[in-house]
């Protein structure tokens, strides 16, 4: 935010520099059980965004003194790759992508049945492999659809979306140039079904009146992104499934009563 | 399981792997010198001034290439520089850790780096910018996203794969643009010893039992220009010789089938 | 609502009609969530969530293949392929090792098929191999599958299984927990995990045995 410029950012038809309205998304898409070795795994493309998110757990946690004896915790890891970016980044976590993987961390751990599997960890890695503004948010996504494909009991799939201000106008989902020289950003995350805000940062400068206006605006996108998280889980899930009883034994599965 | 754990092998698999190699069968059905498949999808990355995405078998790497201006080392004033970095992120295996990186990374890195300095893939004296003061740095970024065995070929396939793709970003300098000058094209072969036998690609399970490996890079004449041998096992001369002369004919066909070169 | 066989998502409201609330669901302002993703099947009054992936979590007297990664004075830990480790205590073996001998007996790599015994209140998993049939596993090789795969695999009544057996010739032992056994001619080994795959992945509606015996057939 605030670097200065005499960019337009809304042209006379209130149309943005890519072309969208200030309500609308940029194209996204989201695929599931992309990786073998992990034990759920997400890939997410969000405008210019690619990245790849991994469950591992639960697992013993480790090193031991991090165990909870009455919880798991859950550990997210963001992680930008050197070349995800125009200037090469050096590898290696800084001060931002530790902070983005603690509020990440945090918001999925809402949602998730921690109480189940003390002593454990659950590991969530997010690999920004292109960025294009946005990033943590499009990570998220894609890491509570990863927790879902690893099988993780979850109140519901965590979504988001930011919103902010450009040219002195509420719009949604800022992209890059938006990110650099508009004057505020709000990337929000919430648990759908009861729509609790989960994830909320801010920078800029934005009236009390704009404030709400932008929670208002990611609020209801997320909602819309929590449709294609569904239907990309249901896509990998509904595929092959057996509908037939008779193949199912009774052993091993009925564990209900 | 704690993450230890993933690296005790079922003693029954080792004997398993171990009985039926002795016959030269392997335990997915490929030949002793059969890669697995694999699938290179070029430009991977917009931001990145060459990348490439490679699958071989279920092993996943992606290789970005990004270049900027910086000094010359002292010793070559006249040449631009090649920096290569190797990331063994967690995401791709249970057994690997966050950090810095550690020596298995850091040997994949320089092997890779290896077979394309000294095959002289690149023409660094065309990376010149200022003789003696500015010249383009080379960073070649090796991100493992998926860990199935071979790391290796994969990463320098995806490195050959992205230098080859890469444009030097001069109009970002004030300068033009201008396709990364490329001289040769190595490719690496990669065996490893389980019983007294070699086998090209191992798959991860095979790592896991082989006492062995051994990688041999070779370029487009048929000479060798790279090798490491790696384990706590040993080969003999035999076994050595007849690796480079598989390492050649398998380089020649790889070359030919990834890079049409 | 047809409750059998629907595949539902975290957070997805169920309506258990007039059934009770079984594994897999979660109770909040009235009404019934699923919080795993997984199938709705009811069996026994009872509406549970049957998982589709996910860790395996023992339950007492489930059958499991274990692998041994550290030895104890008196006990030995061994891995089920789950996020919690299992113990294995002398005394519910056949076995009478001195103490600090246990290593002549399984080292770590060994493999054992064994039961589920006990599950204490804070999650420690307790084996025993003092029954007919569970044992030490020696020769042959170990597959991992899905572990919510593994009833699909036997089939109903071991159908599945034991066609596959009887076509191949392999020895077959399945673990409650994903893990297998297999030994047999490597052709036909190979043969078997390919088919294993094929069930764990394609698992494709009605036809799914009659879709592994043609493959059987075909590789005949």
């Amino acid at each position: 935010m605030g670097m200065q410029s005499d960019i337009k950012l809304i042209d006379e038809n209130g149309l943005r520099i890519d072309g969208r309205k200030p309500d609308e998304l940029r194209p996204i898409k989201i695929e599931v059980g992309v990786l073998n070795r992990a034990d759920g795994s997400a890939y997410i493309e969000w405008g210019g965004n690619k990245i790849l998110a991994a469950v591992y757990g639960p697992r013993e946690a480790f090193p031991k003194h991090t165990q909870n004896p009455s919880r798991a915790i859950v550990n997210a890891r963001y992680n930008m790759a050197a070349f995800s970016v125009d200037e090469r980044k050096r590898p290696g976590p800084d001060r931002r992508a530790v902070e983005i993987s603690k509020v990440i961390s945090e918001a999925l751990e809402a949602s998730i049945f921690v109480e189940q599997f003390p002593r454990t960890s659950i590991d969530v890695y997010i690999e920004v492999l292109q960025a294009d503004a946005g990033t943590r948010i499009a990570g998220l996504t894609a890491a509570s659809v990863a927790l879902a494909d690893a099988g993780i009991p979850m109140k519901d799939l965590v979504v988001g979306c930011a919103a902010g201000k450009v040219d002195g106008k509420i719009v949604l989902d800022l992209n890059k140039e938006e990110d650099n020289y508009g004057e505020a950003d709000l990337p929000l995350a919430i648990i759908p079904r009861t729509q609790e805000i989960v994830l909320m940062q801010m920078d800029g400068n934005m009236t009390r009146e704009e404030v709400r206006e932008a929670i208002e605006m990611a609020k209801k996108a997320a909602l819309f992104i929590s449709n294609l998280q569904k239907e990309a889980l249901r896509a990998k899930y509904e595929k092959g499934e057996i509908q037939k009883t008779e193949e199912n034994s009774n052993e091993g599965v009925n564990k209900g009563e | 399981m704690s993450k230890g754990s993933d690296e005790i092998v079922y003693g029954l698999k080792r004997d398993y792997l171990e009985k039926i190699s002795s016959k030269g069968t392997r335990i997915d059905g490929r030949s002793a010198i059969e890669y697995r498949p694999i699938v290179i999808t070029p430009n991977y990355v917009i931001r990145a001034e060459g990348s490439a995405d490679v699958k071989l078998g279920k092993t996943r790497v992606l290789v970005g290439v990004k270049m900027e201006p910086g000094e010359p080392f002292p010793d070559t004033p006249n040449q631009g520089v090649l920096t290569t970095n190797a990331e063994l992120i967690p995401m791709a295996s249970p057994t690997f850790e966050a950090g810095p990186p550690n020596e298995d990374s850091i040997e994949l890195a320089r092997v890779v780096d290896r077979s394309i300095r000294e095959s002289k893939m690149i023409d660094l004296e065309k990376l010149v910018i200022t003789p003696g003061e500015k010249v383009w740095i080379v960073y070649v970024d090796i991100h493992v996203l998926d860990y199935d065995g071979n790391l290796i070929d994969a990463s320098q396939f995806g490195a050959v794969a992205a230098l080859l793709n890469t444009t030097v970003p001069g109009s970002r300098y004030g300068m033009e643009d201008f396709p990364l000058p490329i001289n040769h094209v190595p490719v690496i072969t990669t065996f490893a010893k389980i019983g007294k036998q070699l086998f090209v690609d191992p798959s991860l399970e095979e790592e896991e039992v082989s006492s062995a490996r051994l990688s041999i890079a070779t370029d487009e004449n048929g000479n060798i220009v790279a090798m490491q041998k790696g384990l706590s096992g040993s080969f003999t001369q035999e076994e050595v010789y007849s690796a480079i002369d598989k390492s050649i004919e398998i380089g020649k066909d790889i070359r030919k089938r990834l890079f049409g070169r | 609502m047809d409750l059998n066989k629907k595949i539902v998502l975290p957070g997805e409201e169920i309506d258990i009609n007039g059934f009770k609330q079984g594994n897999g669901l979660y109770f909040e302002d009235g009404k019934y969530y699923s919080y795993q993703l997984g199938l709705i099947q009811v069996y026994n009054n009872f509406v549970n969530i049957i998982p589709l992936s996910g860790k395996y979590f023992p339950s007492k007297n489930d059958k499991v293949i274990a692998k041994v990664i550290e030895i104890a004075p008196s006990f030995w830990v061994l891995d089920i392929n789950s996020p919690y480790p299992a113990f294995l205590h002398v005394n519910d073996t056949p076995w009478k090792p001195s103490s600090g001998e246990l290593a002549k007996i399984l080292n770590v790599g060994d493999t054992v098929y064994a039961k589920v015994n006990e599950i204490t209140e804070s999650r420690q998993i307790w084996l025993s191999i003092k029954e007919p049939g569970l044992r030490k596993i020696e020769g042959g090789h170990i597959v991992t599958v899905q572990p919510s795969r593994v009833s699909r695999i036997i089939g109903k009544g071991g159908s599945m299984v034991n066609m596959i057996k009887e076509s191949t010739g392999v020895k077959i032992q399945l673990g409650q927990n994903g893990v297998v056994w297999l030994d047999g001619e490597p052709e036909k080994v190979l043969e078997v995990i390919r088919i294993l795959k094929f069930i764990e992945e394609e698992s494709t509606a009605s036809g799914l045995t009659d879709a592994v015996k043609s493959r059987l057939e075909k590789s005949r």
